[in-house]
């Protein structure tokens, strides 16, 4: 589903050049469920930025879904954003004036889907997250997990290739973590690919595979054995 | 054609509508451009409908011609000379000028807006006393409150009637004294009141107190013969004034021995010209209006693009989220910028409605243009097209400003955390 091959980014700050991400190779399997970890300025949200193609490679190979990502244009990476990814933030970035249906039927608005679709598909995805009679519901109406599962109904709302969870419950105590990974854990039992970037080790080991980051390169790769989340709530 | 995408209109109005104290502020500036563009426009246009109104009643195309004194010996005579016209120089210059529309020959009894005694049961008026002939009226109208003017039936028959006006009356009746069928006399003679006609604000070469009689009467009645004091005048509506005056007084030069260089032995007076300088005097009033109210329209189109930067800043968040689900930079512009419209659009709609009300209220309290030239002031049809296409056409130019600004913000700032 995602190649990535010895991939280079560096930022420029004033004269000197912050080598970020130093030779990154990396490969998610459909259906895989994993975390990628590392302490801040590790380059794990670097990565998730590049992964999501809001910011592009210096050098390195970038394959999704077998098309490869590379040179986009600013137009051409948005389409590619809205068909083959769905963003789950760690502060929501829900659309604060729009209710949580209509957050939800944003991305399918930029797909063109039909107004009376979008708005059956938003519901649909709305009730997988449990949150059907908050539908008319302003984001400002909503508690912190309650916002994260509309931001995880909206990245789904398009069916995307991969998910990509940008430490989904940074702000959020853990009873309502757990609760969000155990939606996220169901979502990839269904056959999503989601990347899910944390520092937190309980979240880590929810998922199926750890990918550790540290310095710019991956340090350590292994398949775990999956913690439920369902426990815990 | 997007232009017609329902989702696209619903997703504008739905942002605009959502914030609606940001949108009522940002339209604001808009707004009191379009009252104080719509406000200037309809109150030139009412001083213009204004001097219109004064000028109602007497034809635009018209002049006056009279006698005055030569200033230049000719053919033996010496200056000084007073020239005095005949009633066959009508005829004359109508048979000769096809451009003259209308002719109407005048007699005074003392010259020109001198008076004479009238009196009526002890009461006495000091009035101007014309021989006219009905035409005249088409040339300067009378506002008649009582009776009827002068008709052919008069001239036809010399009837000793007269047409006077308010002033004339309130000097030699009672208050509230019926005057039609009432005698006056003049120098002698006396004469029925057929009419009564009013001062009504517009130019009045004739003045309030005077007294028409007809002009065969005038001429038994105060042995005049055939002399003739004075013209007036209406050319075809196409022809120029200042040509058929320039023939006239040729032909009464030719007739009367007067030198053809001599500028003063015949007296006249262009009404087209007051005509042009007044409407030269709106339109220059007009422009100017137009002029400072686009001037206020652009300020507040910047005003509205000045706030749009503010909320493209502010909503840097919200496009940069957009921007991750897939708007494209086409797609985020194109929003911006029909938000700035649709803005424009309405404040500027919103600016009309009120400014209209304004005009209509001014208009019912000064309107009547009684006390100064002020009247139906309201914008036309192509001011309001032209100044609403030139709002729209400087919101797109403006818009792109903030929409520029909102299609550089990258997602991956715009969601970079705190």
């Amino acid at each position: 589903m995602i190649e990535i091959k010895d991939l280079h980014k560096s930022y420029k700050m004033g004269s000197n050049s912050l080598h970020v991400l130093k030779g990154i190779n990396f490969k998610v399997e459909e259906g895989e469920l994993v975390a990628i970890m590392g302490s801040s300025g590790s380059g794990k949200s670097t990565l998730l930025n590049i992964l999501g193609m809001l910011d592009g490679a210096d050098s390195g190979e970038y394959t999704l879904d077998n098309v490869p990502i590379k040179n986009l244009s600013e137009t051409k990476a948005a389409q590619y954003r809205n068909k083959f990814l769905g963003f789950i933030f760690q502060s929501f970035n829900l659309i604060n004036y729009k209710s949580a249906l209509e957050n939800v039927a944003l991305p399918l608005y930029y797909q063109k889907v039909p107004r009376k679709e979008r708005q059956e598909k938003a519901m649909k995805y709305l009730d997988r997250v449990g949150l059907k009679p908050w539908a008319a519901h302003l984001p400002s109406e909503l508690s912190g997990g309650q916002k994260q599962r509309v931001a995880i109904a909206r990245a789904m709302a398009a069916e995307p290739k991969v998910l990509l969870a940008d430490e989904p419950t940074g702000a959020l105590d853990s009873k309502t973590s757990y609760e969000v990974m155990d939606l996220i854990q169901k979502i990839n039992d269904d056959g999503n690919t989601i990347l899910v970037v944390t520092h937190e080790e309980d979240i880590a080991h929810m998922c199926k595979r750890i990918v550790h980051l540290k310095d710019g390169v991956i340090v350590e790769d292994k398949k775990i054995e999956q913690v439920r989340a369902e426990q815990y709530v | 054609m997007w232009l017609f995408d329902r989702d696209l209109w619903i997703e504008i109005f739905h942002t605009l509508g959502k914030n609606m104290f940001r949108t009522f502020l940002t339209m604001l500036g808009v707004i009191f451009a379009m009252i104080i563009l719509v406000l200037l426009l309809g109150s030139a246009n009412g001083m213009s409908n204004g001097f219109n109104k004064i000028f109602a009643g007497t034809a635009s195309n018209s002049l006056f011609v009279w006698g005055q004194s030569t200033s230049e010996p000719y053919k033996g005579f010496e200056r000084g000379r007073r020239i005095r016209y005949k009633i066959e120089d009508a005829e004359i210059l109508k048979r000769q000028i096809p451009e003259i529309e209308v002719l109407a020959p005048r007699i005074e009894l003392a010259s020109h807006r001198e008076i004479v005694t009238v009196y009526r049961n002890g009461r006495t008026s000091g009035s101007a006393v014309y021989g006219d002939y009905p035409e005249i009226d088409n040339i300067t109208k009378k506002k008649l409150v009582e009776g009827r003017f002068l008709n052919q039936t008069d001239i036809d028959h010399s009837k000793k009637v007269c047409v006077i006006g308010e002033e004339t009356y309130k000097l030699l009746f009672e208050k509230g004294e019926k005057a039609i069928g009432q005698d006056i006399r003049i120098n002698g003679v006396y004469f029925s009141v057929v009419g009564m006609y009013k001062p009504n604000n517009n130019i009045n070469i004739d003045g309030e107190n005077a007294v028409f009689i007809p002009f065969t009467t005038f001429q038994k009645a105060f042995n005049s013969g055939d002399r003739m004091g004075w013209m007036a005048i209406a050319v075809e509506p196409n022809t120029k004034v200042a040509v058929v005056e320039k023939q006239i007084k040729d032909i009464l030069k030719a007739k009367y021995d007067i030198h053809p260089k001599d500028e003063r032995a015949i007296g006249s007076f262009d009404m087209s010209e007051i005509f042009n300088n007044i409407n030269a005097f709106t339109t220059v009033l007009q422009g100017f209006s137009f002029f400072v109210g686009i001037f206020t329209l652009l300020a507040g189109v910047i005003a509205i693009s000045n706030i749009l930067l503010i909320t493209v800043k502010e909503r840097t968040q919200e496009i940069g989220v957009r921007r991750a689900l897939g708007a494209t930079p086409k797609i985020v512009k194109r929003q911006i910028l029909l938000e700035a419209i649709v803005l424009t659009a309405f404040a500027g709609l919103v600016g009309f409605a009120i400014s209209v009300g304004i005009l209509s209220i001014m208009n019912s309290m000064w309107g009547s243009g009684e006390d100064f030239p002020f009247v139906n002031p309201m914008i036309s049809i192509p001011q309001f097209i032209i100044s609403f296409l030139l709002m729209v056409g400087l919101s797109v130019l403006i818009g792109l400003l903030p929409a520029n600004r909102a299609v550089k913000i990258r997602p991956i700032e715009a969601l970079r955390e705190e």
